[in-house]
């Protein structure tokens, strides 16, 4: 099966409406090329599952800018100003997670696993509403899993079969997003051939990746340029 | 303004031990790797690091080896790398030591409120709520009065609380306190205040010595 594709035709495999997983932590670790291609899209009533909104005008802070996203679901957005105008102006709803649970949940989508208990957020504002149960004398909370119907990653590298490696804390939640969308597409900075990647170092196993995009962006300096 | 951040800091490094598994929070307990002298402690950052060594130079800088607050950082000699939901295991699943963190108040049982001021936008909780119900220890590193004046350290919040789990102690440019069942205690003044004076400035009732 052929996964490498040109970025031009990811759009094609997004649809108005959509739940997107997206990796990241800031902009370590973000697909930022598939970002730009959203951004430049006409898509719309967008949901994005994702740490952060990147930054203003920046990663998925971009989005912010277009008006495609409906929703933002994530651990902390107070960084970025675009994010929280857009909330405060009713254009954009936000809803909060614990970064743990928020990790948790999507390892769970993509796990078949329905919802977990936890005791983050026990007592606090972030538990209203949620199932209290006791287990061996302390209360947790009931926390659904968080699946999506595209799921966008970055990698360092990918072989053609689609096996993942990743750069240093550029992992982040890309691992867990890797297996919860029902479209799970790779945005990394090399392609090489099957057999040229250590069994050892492979992260993501290619089972769980439909395609794979060579990014726009060249690092120098530890930063990709122009991004 | 600077010196009573740094005082904090070095008192904070006083209470940890050769070995430990440490998470940082963002603020005063950033500088708490400065006054480790001879102690050997093992950083970990939520974002998938355990073993986080100090800022690089300039050309060694790596934008996918950053810490919790984004900054670039390197990797101690036997570091391990790995996912976001791996590193909330060892959070959350009681595997880290100690928890260093800021608090925009602390009640006087220890109860944390450190993410949301009521009336403002709450757009953010990140990692907070998972380090206050999961890590071993918790020990807050603040300023003794908020930005208005207002003391942290109170008899019952009025900020939104993070978790039902009670920090263990508190640290402040004037006093050292501990948590306990029965409330706050002072254990120790870092500054030239007396304990009447201290009780001036704190929001909460507390003991200290034999009384």
């Amino acid at each position: 099966m052929e996964k490498l594709i040109d970025r031009s035709d990811f759009l094609k495999l997004i649809d108005n409406g959509d739940t997107l997983l997206v990796g990241g932590f800031g902009l370590s670790g973000t697909p930022l090329t598939l970002i730009d291609e959203l951004a430049a899209s006409d898509k719309k009533d967008l949901t994005v599952v994702s740490n952060n909104l990147g930054e203003e005008g920046r990663g998925l802070g971009k989005l912010l800018l277009t008006g495609c996203l409906k929703k933002a679901k994530g651990s902390y957005f107070t960084t970025n100003r675009d994010a929280v105008q857009a909330w405060s102006d009713g254009k954009l709803e936000i809803e909060l997670v614990p970064q743990g649970t928020l990790a948790e949940a999507i390892r769970c989508g993509g796990a078949g696993i329905g919802g977990f208990y936890t005791k983050t957020a026990v007592g606090t504002k972030v538990a209203e509403g949620k199932e209290e149960r006791e287990f061996d004398g302390e209360t947790y909370i009931l926390e659904k899993a968080i699946k999506g119907d595209v799921s966008l990653v970055k990698a360092l590298k990918a072989d053609t079969l689609g096996n993942l490696v990743y750069d240093h804390t550029g992992r982040n939640f890309n691992k867990v997003i890797a297996t919860a969308g029902k479209i799970v597409i790779a945005e990394v900075d090399e392609i090489v051939e099957v057999g040229e990647l250590e069994p050892l170092e492979i992260v993501t196993p290619h089972v769980y990746v439909d395609y794979v995009v060579k990014n726009k962006y060249e690092k120098k300096g530890g930063k990709y340029i122009g991004s | 303004m600077g010196l009573e951040r740094i005082k904090i800091a070095k008192r904070v490094a006083e209470e940890l031990s050769d070995g430990e598994v440490i998470n940082l929070g963002v603020g005063i307990p950033t500088l708490i790797p400065d006054y480790l002298g001879d102690k050997k402690v093992y950083l970990q950052s939520e974002n998938g690091l355990l073993g986080m060594g100090p800022t690089p130079d300039d050309e060694d800088i790596n934008m996918d080896l950053i810490s919790a607050s984004k900054k670039p950082i390197t990797m101690d000699t036997g570091a391990s790398l790995f996912d976001s939901s791996d590193s909330f295991v060892m959070i959350r699943g009681g595997h880290v030591d100690l928890a260093v963190m800021g608090a925009l108040q602390i009640d006087q049982y220890g109860e944390i409120a450190n993410w949301a001021v009521p009336g403002k936008t709450i757009l953010g909780v990140g990692g907070a709520m998972d380090l206050v119900a999961g890590a071993k220890r918790i020990i807050i590193a603040s300023r003794h009065l908020a930005k208005d004046s207002s003391p942290k350290l109170v008899k019952e919040l009025t900020f939104p609380s993070s978790g039902v789990r009670k920090a263990d102690m508190l640290v402040t440019e004037h006093a050292v306190f501990k948590f306990t069942d029965n409330g706050t205690e002072l254990i120790e003044i870092l500054s030239d205040m007396s304990v009447e004076e201290l009780r001036k400035i704190t929001g909460a009732d507390f003991t200290y010595g034999d009384e």
